[in-house]
């Protein structure tokens, strides 16, 4: 509407157009810079490991994918995954909760410690546990005694996972949860709905979209993450190994095929997030 | 009971202060602080010089360069084409537009790993890529910087692209009736709005190429003095057992990543600043 009557307002559109807009020649090479970048960067590497897994035929790559060592580490990443995540998720409510709601001394201090395992190399990551639980670890000795294995088991696997992905979802919910306020949680609160109801009913359907949308991300990040378990890990095959590691050991053997018919379907899993991510992008908008 | 108390005082409506609040600090401090702290305690057990003999060492100071020379470049790069297509994806329309729009982040979604050994085979000499050029590209710092370029892509675009979306038209149209040309309303008008998601863009992704691990060591060829990345020597110095070694230049790290930290908050504090003026 507005744009029409500002159309029929001005008569001489071309000299307007031209002081708004770039000369052709311009839009196009850029596009064309911008297409091209993407394509060697995104679309090609993207495309190489589908072309590369398949390359030494289908039997290989079913082979890859069903060999026991391969599943060992499909149904490990999967455990992780299914401890890692929610773990993060309870956290990212808990301390959005804390963080939006309420006003409280040193509240900076504690975003930026949420924030701090961005900042840490995934190396660091996995050192810390080792410094922690390691043989010459603090608690190393006490572990020994006990017989508890943490370092090059599953629960320093999922340790360094947890603080990998520790801050996604809470990333995701405070600068929402911000600027939605306090006002309808006093109001459901004040009317006599009790604190979990308020959660239940007023709170997490406004925040859903952004909840699924950091989940997706801790998850992705979770099903990938390389550096930290790799440190923690041992590298024990069908023990420890999660998809990722298993990925760098059959690259390493020179077994390019396996490597890549694994990496392939992680890259499934990597296309599936950003479908989702897409739609739930979508709803939020339009909600 | 509690909620009682704090009812009367007419301060806290809403409940589950205590509760989130407490939980939150119990997981950050077993999970973040204590951890991170081991990396600080670890050192104490050092000497200064013994300390200053292990982050200066020869070898280490050149990945240190590798390190953060590749990290700078790959930032640079992005900086550049992210605003680029950051400026294609806002302002022009061509196909598959949406399609391309949500491939931006594959590499957040892609382990990486996977990136690693794709663009390893794809810059490799015989590779899609690698095989028309006449220099080495894979197992060269130039291969180092093309899988931190991957890694940083995301960043600057999405930093940039909510800024460029919301500069209105008037603006522009302003600039433009006030008899600029096209050039001078884009250099003069837009680009400073955009700078200071351009340098946060750029800090995130030097911040994250500085760590990086799994992307690195496939492409890299992890030659010492040459193609070895910080984070790789720390890997090797715990595979030899060497804790103080491998936390020394862990500390040296975790240091320029929170001074990073702080620098880009200055920058969005900074650009806060000025957009409420």
């Amino acid at each position: 509407m507005e744009q029409s009557t500002f159309l029929q307002k001005s008569a001489p559109t071309a000299t307007k157009s031209a002081a708004l807009q770039e000369p052709r020649f311009v839009r196009y090479t850029l596009t064309a810079i911008a297409l091209l970048f993407l394509s060697f960067f995104i679309v090609l590497p993207l495309v190489s490991i589908f072309a590369a897994a398949f390359q030494s035929g289908v039997d290989v790559y079913f082979a890859a994918i069903t060999h026991p060592d391969a599943l060992a580490a499909i149904k490990l990443t999967l455990i992780v995954v299914v401890i890692a995540v929610p773990l993060n998720a309870i956290f990212g409510v808990m301390a959005a909760w804390a963080l939006t709601k309420f006003h409280f001394k040193g509240k900076n201090l504690l975003l930026t410690i949420v924030d701090l395992p961005f900042a840490v190399s995934p190396v660091i990551a996995g050192l810390i546990f080792i410094l922690l639980f390691g043989a010459q670890g603090v608690f190393g000795d006490w572990l020994f005694a006990n017989d508890i294995k943490i370092v090059f088991a599953l629960p320093g696997i999922v340790l360094a996972t947890v603080f990998v992905t520790l801050p996604f979802v809470a990333r995701e919910l405070i600068p929402l949860m911000q600027t939605q306020g306090t006002s309808e949680e006093e109001a459901s609160i004040s009317l006599g709905a009790s604190g979990w109801k308020t959660f239940w009913y007023v709170t997490l359907p406004n925040i859903k979209w952004g909840l699924v949308y950091g989940l997706i991300l801790c998850n992705a990040r979770a099903i990938g993450e390389f550096g930290a378990v790799s440190v923690v890990s041992g590298h024990i095959r069908g023990m420890t190994n999660t998809m990722p590691l298993h990925i760098e050991i059959l690259y390493n053997e020179y077994q390019f095929s396996a490597a890549f018919a694994v990496a392939s379907i992680m890259s499934i899993f990597a296309i599936i997030t950003l479908i989702i991510k897409d739609v739930v992008a979508w709803k939020s908008k339009s909600n | 009971m509690s909620s009682l108390t704090i009812n009367k005082k007419s301060r806290r409506i809403i409940p589950g202060f205590h509760l989130s609040l407490g939980y939150t600090m119990l997981y950050v401090s077993l999970l973040v602080v204590l951890p991170l702290s081991m990396i600080f305690l670890q050192t104490m057990s050092l000497s200064w010089q013994e300390f200053w003999h292990i982050i200066t060492d020869r070898r280490v100071v050149a990945s240190y360069k590798i390190s953060f020379g590749t990290a700078l470049a790959a930032g640079l790069i992005n900086a550049l084409f992210g605003t680029i297509i950051a400026w294609v994806l806002v302002r022009y329309q061509f196909p598959f537009k949406r399609l391309i729009d949500g491939l931006v982040d594959l590499p957040f979604a892609l382990p990486t790993a996977v990136a690693g050994i794709a663009l390893t085979s794809l810059y490799a000499p015989k590779g899609w890529i690698g095989q028309f050029f006449d220099f080495k590209i894979a197992f060269t710092p130039l291969g180092i910087i093309i899988a931190l370029t991957f890694i940083g892509l995301p960043f600057v675009v999405r930093t940039v692209q909510p800024v460029l979306q919301n500069i209105q038209v008037e603006v522009e149209e302003a600039s433009a009736s006030l008899g600029a040309t096209r050039w001078q309303t884009i250099w003069k008008v837009i680009f400073p709005e955009l700078i200071p998601a351009i340098l946060t863009g750029f800090s995130l992704a030097f911040a994250r190429a500085l760590g990086e691990y799994g992307s690195v060591v496939f492409i890299a060829g992890n030659m010492p003095m040459k193609t070895e990345i910080t984070p790789l020597l720390i890997m090797t110095k715990l595979e030899q057992y060497d804790y103080a070694g491998a936390t020394a230049i862990a500390v040296v790290m975790l240091v320029t990543s929170f001074v990073l930290l702080f620098t880009i908050n200055i920058i969005q504090w900074l650009a806060n600043r000025r957009f409420v003026h």
